[in-house]
């Protein structure tokens, strides 16, 4: 171990701020035991090196740990669910590890034997931040290399849906066999051809050039029927829902050009187009593949079964079965621990229930519950031991009923780009112009150049130049975007996202904090001495607000208090240090301590004095007013919300007063909002939302935007994922969305003068195919500069360029 | 000048080789995961100890 490094404040594992400095080994200290844990693993394993390669490598640990946590992967059925091969002696498994994040998470989990010696490799797949494993059955089981995994801070992401779909996602790897084919084909092609084009007629001998012109055909036709088959699939699938897509014209112009090479060919009138054919193809492959270049690690699709364990414990005469959540069944008693989520909707029979249920109806403070009442499911259990007894299964819930409305059973409908639009019209004016040209030559009775002005005005109405630059810059536009944390599911969502002009906020988790709100004391000055008092009478309640006031005091010891009363729902009073405090609603304590703050009120009296009052508030994101002031500039805004109005004032300062601003609203109301925008004003609306309470609204509206704390972070089915750290700059990712735009304008009509050149030899039926294989690479090697170059300038221009690396 | 055929079938063949490296390379599973291999590099003079 090198003491050069510096000793700051800061956790040796994970690098966060260390408040306590008394959780430490040596010189090295700890921000919690959680961390001090993993260091200590490997530290005894001989796995430091890990701190070596890069500094706090880790991903903090304070979360509490309990020993059965994994007894369900005991379980034989969830089990072979997640094993997808095992022989005698070995089993095989793919886990998800959403912690992956830097060279040292692939060392230490590629040395992971040494920890667990049943394990006999592991191999990181950094890209899915996957983790294959090969381990030992006799020696360990997957229970044991889940929990040794966890143990050194990368606990597997395990879920109702990787379960159902099998967690073995494949990548595709047609598009690289394609693109392998075209090039090869291409590039051999047009060897062959430049031996035509440097000779004087005739003078290339006879025999040679039928043997090229046959390897170039052979050569070509892989090229058109397998390279080239996502055009034509394309282009029929939209012929079969009656619209023109861009494919179309792409598809004719390949098929026309293949023929009539093959008739100049046949008849020895000439070499054919077929290098000018191939590039086209190995190009746009080329660029269809820059613009799929998606996300792996991020799944847009989650339902709510991504959000919920895979096992419940539940008790049956005082025996703890870990049961798959699907068999969990109507009156069991089941068992949930602190931050666990609760599953189904059942009724409290045990424990001392806070349960969280911000990320399902956006409600920011957690709510109690009582012994006999109702919890909902999707709840989440913030502190202690409960027991349940379930009302109603997983698939019957309150929360699942939502995934029920048919927007979540619709197939994307197909969205018309404006490019196709244009793509349409270009076709139309070639065919125009491909039809007058062969009429002239027809009545000059010039039939055999009327045939070479119709072919080679199709071939070069090709509008690949239009699909190139779309596909080359909405390549380069997701880049930079996923380089600034905003990874969106497909190019068309740029498109979309130009096109906005109203959004809808949501509140919980969004432009606020998920964790931590802002507490702030109004009234007369406290001695130390008063505020011990109060944090102790606090203390003995378990309501949120009386938690979170007490957080804010942070006093470490306590008073004794007599005679405590709690009144539900009010407040609580009781006598410390000979005197009696009373703290809660202004209508408990009798009398509010006036202020103008805005937020949940806790009064405080003491022996019947009202001396202030603690205002609970929202935290706002980082930039989010400035963000908002920058979006009322050009669109219209509303915020919906499922939580209470005490925010009220502040949101509708922010957004302005023509805006709408609706709380306390079910996900069905939010839902039905975003429709009412679409089809009574006909907005396009974008909704950027966070929870399970958003997901209809997201699914609805033209553009849904979820905010993802960290990427590991759950997100309901979105077209894309924004990291709240970057939420601030939603307004220059629309702008430069935009101007993604303009850029494809600016280079199609650039390469346009390409065909219009291309177009002037065709009308006159004099196309060659050396004119074609020049103006070919020169329109596709400008396309592909201008859209590089524009897009990287653009990126300066806003400021996306300074980006931090994964 | 049937020299010439030779040549290119020969420059065809070599040409056809690398073609089928690339598919066996991509069958392979050489670029499904472009980033780890990158990163894993680095620790392979350690592993050895």
């Amino acid at each position: 171990m090198s003491n050069s490094r510096a000793i700051s404040l800061q956790c040796y594992h994970c690098g966060n701020d260390v408040f306590n400095s008394t959780i430490g080994i040596g010189e090295k200290l700890f921000c919690c035991n959680g961390c001090k844990m993993v260091y200590e693993i490997l530290q005894d394993h001989q796995l430091c090196n890990y701190y070596e390669l890069n500094e706090q490598p880790g991903v903090i640990q304070n979360k509490s740990r309990r020993s059965d946590k994994y007894n369900f992967l005991d379980n034989t059925e969830i089990k072979n669910k997640l094993i997808h091969f095992s022989n005698q002696k070995n089993s095989h498994t793919t886990l998800y590890l959403p912690q992956i994040h830097c060279s040292s998470c692939l060392w230490l989990l590629e040395n992971i034997h040494k920890i667990n010696p049943g394990i006999i490799s592991s191999r990181v797949n950094f890209t899915k931040k996957e983790v294959f494993i090969v381990f030992n059955h006799h020696e360990t089981s997957l229970r044991g290399v889940v929990e040794s995994l966890e143990g050194i801070g990368y606990e597997p992401y395990l879920s109702l849906n990787e379960l159902a779909t099998g967690s073995v996602s494949k990548t595709d790897r047609t598009r690289w066999y394609k693109i392998g084919i075209a090039g090869f084909c291409f590039a051999n092609i047009m060897m062959m051809s430049l031996a035509h084009y440097f000779v004087s007629n005739g003078f290339i001998d006879t025999k040679i050039e039928i043997v090229f012109q046959t390897i170039s055909l052979l050569l070509s036709i892989p090229v058109l029927f397998y390279s080239a088959t996502e055009f034509f699939k394309s282009a029929w699938y939209g012929l079969k829902n009656r619209y023109l897509n861009i494919d179309l014209p792409v598809a004719l112009a390949l098929v026309i050009t293949f023929i009539r090479s093959i008739y100049e060919i046949i008849n020895g009138a000439g070499n054919g187009y077929l290098d000018s054919m191939s590039g086209i193809v190995f190009f746009m492959l080329i660029g269809r593949w820059l613009q799929s270049r998606t996300y792996q690690t991020i799944s847009f699709d989650r339902d709510y079964k991504s959000f919920f364990p895979i096992a419940l414990n539940v008790i049956k005469d005082n025996i703890v079965i870990p049961t798959e959540i699907s068999n969990v069944k109507v009156n069991d008693l089941i068992q949930v621990y602190s931050n666990e989520i609760i599953p189904v909707d059942a009724i409290l029979s045990k424990g001392n229930a806070n349960i969280d249920y911000s990320f399902v109806s956006g409600e920011s403070l957690p709510i109690k519950v009582n012994i006999g009442e109702l919890v909902y499911a999707g709840g989440k259990q913030l502190e202690g031991l409960l027991e349940l007894v379930v009302v109603k299964e997983v698939s019957q819930s309150y929360l699942t009923n939502l995934w029920n409305n048919p927007i979540f059973n619709k197939k994307e409908s197909i969205q018309k780009s404006s490019y196709d639009t244009i793509g349409k019209y270009f076709t139309y004016a070639v065919l125009v112009i491909g039809l007058i040209a062969g009429m002239y030559w027809f009545k000059m009775g010039e039939t055999k150049l009327m045939w070479n002005a119709i072919t080679t005005v199709l071939i070069v109405a090709c509008p690949c130049a239009l699909l190139l630059s779309q596909n080359y810059t909405n390549g380069n536009i997701l880049r930079i975007f996923g380089l600034n944390k905003f990874y969106l599911r497909s190019p068309e969502i740029i498109e979309r996202l130009s096109r906005i002009n109203h959004i809808v906020l949501d509140k919980t988790g969004t432009i606020t904090q998920t964790k931590g709100s802002n507490v702030k004391y109004a009234g007369k000055l406290l001695n130390h001495a008063i505020q011990v008092d109060v944090a102790s009478l606090l203390k003995q309640s378990s309501h949120p607000a009386s938690q979170l006031v007490s957080d804010f005091l942070n006093v470490p010891n306590v008073s004794m208090v007599k005679h405590f009363k709690e009144t539900e729902g009010q407040g609580i009073e009781g006598w410390v240090n000979e005197k009696h405090i009373k703290i809660g609603s202004s209508n408990f304590v009798g009398g509010a301590y006036f202020t103008e703050r805005q937020g949940t009120k806790v009064v405080v009296n003491i022996d019947g004095e009202i001396v202030g009052e603690y205002t609970i508030s929202n935290k706002y994101r980082f930039g989010v007013s400035k963000l908002i002031q920058a979006l009322k500039k050009k669109y219209t805004l509303s915020l919906i919300s499922g939580d209470n109005n005490t925010e009220l004032a502040n949101i509708q300062e922010m957004l302005g007063k023509e805006s709408d601003v609706f709380f306390n609203q079910s996900p069905q109301q939010k839902l039905d909002y975003i429709k009412e925008l679409q089809n009574v004003y006909h907005f396009n609306v974008m909704m950027i939302g966070d929870g399970l309470n958003d997901s209809g609204a997201l699914k609805q509206s033209d553009v849904g935007i979820a905010v993802a704390e960290t990427n590991n972070n759950f997100t309901p089915s979105s077209d894309g994922v924004i990291d709240s750290s970057k939420l601030s700059m939603l307004n220059t990712f629309i702008q430069f969305a935009i101007a993604g735009k303009k850029i494809i304008y600016i280079t199609f009509s650039i390469s346009a003068i390409y065909n219009v050149i291309g177009l002037y030899f065709a009308i006159q039926g004099i196309l060659s195919p050396v004119v074609a294989a020049i103006l070919m690479p020169c329109s596709s090697i400008t396309i592909i500069a201008l859209t590089y170059g524009l897009t990287e300038w653009l990126s300066k221009y806003y400021q996306l360029n300074q980006t931090s690396k994964l | 000048m049937s020299v010439i055929i030779i040549l290119l079938i020969i420059s065809l063949l070599i040409a056809g080789g690398f073609l089928i490296g690339f598919l066996w390379s991509v069958k392979d599973g050489q670029f499904d995961d472009q980033q780890s291999p990158a990163q894993r590099m680095l620790f392979d003079n350690e592993l050895k100890k």
